[in-house]
């Protein structure tokens, strides 16, 4: 077993090599100008400029710092919003009846579309930007949480009642717990898709963000400083989902083992 | 220990709809349960045994008739009287010593009187060196076993146990049915076995009911006594016997019918 795992991500690790390789060959023939596919070399001498000296005004832990920022206060306030809400709604028809059709309205929407009348209410400030995130995070925590309730096994509130466990007992004791793997699957979709609409919140009248950084840079052609950008936002991501998978981990042990 | 009836059913109609219409699950079903029996539910799959045994638990109410415990119509789930059913439904969050103890926890017992609670049925079931581990680290078996001791722990009058070895291989079931058996006769609990294996009814039973197709009506009640005039150990000896061969199969010629 421990083998076969070593096996699977010395593939994975054969994968990225790969594509290192090529881009590096690609580069070093010349086979598209420089601008367009900037050296391997290049991009990791800008990586290294910009986080210590900085892109326009900010180093690099700076604007990754300001990304974190917006992201992590989007998604922390939706957290304890969305969450008893899609409990809520899961539970109570009436509640499901009023908000699932607002909440099923918006969601669909390219969030740059609503994102001016954000800026028109609250301005060209981070809380714009925070409220476009809050936005993008909800859905997929309400929805998650919702139907965690939904699919808790009837026995398994039955065997509550059955115990001497009262309504309020049941929710709080039974429900709530047998939600948080579906919950947790939710953090998950709603931090990549939030991470997501970071980029387009950045391209506002924003003057820091690491999408601000990349979309900045485009528009001077340096693709060695998006190549950079992109890696970091990619890294970043990954860093970010990797987190809440431990803590699923943590908290959730059992999840994928009972039905 | 008296003759007087723990649960009762009165004339009880239940239907249910479906796809097709309004289904008549149970009909004009009378049933006196006596105190400190053991009365075995059998019929052929779909017949509503699990039906009467949820308006039992009161998990479900009937359209007609009545249901009384005690003497008391039942107006819902109430730990006087346990469920087990064919799932565990332990709580995968809870270790197997915490899972025995959420009764007690949720009727507001103090908390030295639950954890001595958790822990004598914990060693009732044989549980005790797994009482910190989770349920899913313990085999199908194990998993029953702890939910027999979660229900036990609530101290209920009634144990309604719904197919709660259907689930199980072949030998783990023949153990747990003389777990089952020794429980019944140290605890003096009266127990209701929805089950569909005719010898199991036999085996446990001190009264074995046969129910008729849908609408499930009754189609026999046979007496039985292999239950009491048993030792522990016996179960494959006893089921060999010709006097206990002869009355399953009297029950399955109902069954088969």
């Amino acid at each position: 077993m421990p083998a076969r795992l070593i096996g699977y991500r010395w593939l994975s690790l054969v994968g990225i090599a790969a594509v290192v390789l090529i881009w590096t060959v690609a580069a070093e023939l010349q086979v598209v100008p420089e601008l367009f596919l900037p050296h391997p070399r290049t991009v990791a001498r800008t990586l290294m400029h910009i986080t210590f000296t900085g892109y326009r005004g900010g180093t690099l832990p700076y604007h990754l710092a300001a990304s974190m920022r917006r992201v992590l206060v989007g998604f922390l306030l939706a957290l304890p919003t969305a969450v008893p809400l899609g409990l809520a709604m899961g539970y109570s028809r009436r509640v499901r009846a009023f908000f699932d059709p607002l909440i099923e309205f918006y969601r669909p929407l390219p969030p740059l579309a609503y994102y001016t009348l954000l800026i028109v209410w609250l301005g060209i400030g981070d809380e714009s930007k925070v409220a476009l995130l809050f936005l993008a995070a909800f859905p997929p925590l309400s929805i998650s949480a919702m139907s965690g309730v939904a699919s808790v096994p009837a026995e398994r509130i039955q065997s509550a009642l059955a115990l001497g466990a009262s309504r309020a007992q049941v929710f709080r004791h039974v429900i709530f717990p047998s939600c948080l793997p579906s919950i947790f699957t939710g953090m998950r979709v709603s931090i990549g898709f939030t991470y997501t609409t970071l980029v387009s919140s950045e391209i506002v009248a924003a003057t820091s963000g690491v999408g601000w950084m990349v979309l900045d840079a485009g528009r001077f052609l340096r693709t060695d400083v998006i190549f950079a950008g992109i890696f970091v936002m990619g890294v970043t991501g990954l860093a970010l989902d990797r987190v809440v998978r431990l803590l699923e981990r943590r908290i959730v042990p059992w999840k994928g083992l009972v039905e | 220990m008296t003759n007087m009836p723990v649960l009762q059913l009165r004339n009880v109609d239940y239907s249910y709809s479906a796809r097709s219409g309004v289904v008549p699950a149970v009909e004009r079903l009378s049933l006196d349960i006596e105190t400190g029996s053991f009365l075995s539910i059998v019929g052929p799959s779909g017949c509503g045994k699990s039906t009467l045994l949820r308006l039992l638990a009161g998990l479900l109410f009937p359209d007609r008739g009545e249901v009384l415990d005690d003497g008391q119509p039942v107006t819902g789930p109430n730990p006087r009287r346990g469920i087990v059913f064919q799932k565990p439904q332990l709580y995968p969050w809870l270790t197997v010593g915490k899972n025995v103890e959420f009764g007690p926890k949720m009727r507001g017992l103090p908390r030295v009187e639950r954890k001595r609670l958790a822990e004598q049925y914990v060693e009732m079931v044989r549980l005790t060196e797994f009482a910190k581990s989770y349920p899913y680290e313990l085999s199908g078996g194990m998993q029953q076993r702890a939910a027999l001791a979660r229900v036990l722990a609530n101290d209920p009058k009634v144990l309604l146990m719904d197919e709660p070895f259907g689930a199980l291989d072949a030998l783990t079931r023949e153990h747990l049915q003389d777990e089952l058996r020794e429980i019944w006769r140290s605890t003096g609990k009266t127990i209701v076995l929805v089950t569909h294996s005719v010898e199991e009814a036999v085996y446990l039973g001190t009264r074995v009911l046969v129910l008729s197709d849908r609408p499930a009506r009754t189609l026999a009640d046979i007496p039985v006594s292999f239950s009491t005039n048993g030792t522990r150990g016996l179960g494959r000896e006893v089921k060999a016997r010709p006097e206990f061969i002869k009355v399953r199969e009297e029950v399955l010629r109902y069954v088969w019918t």
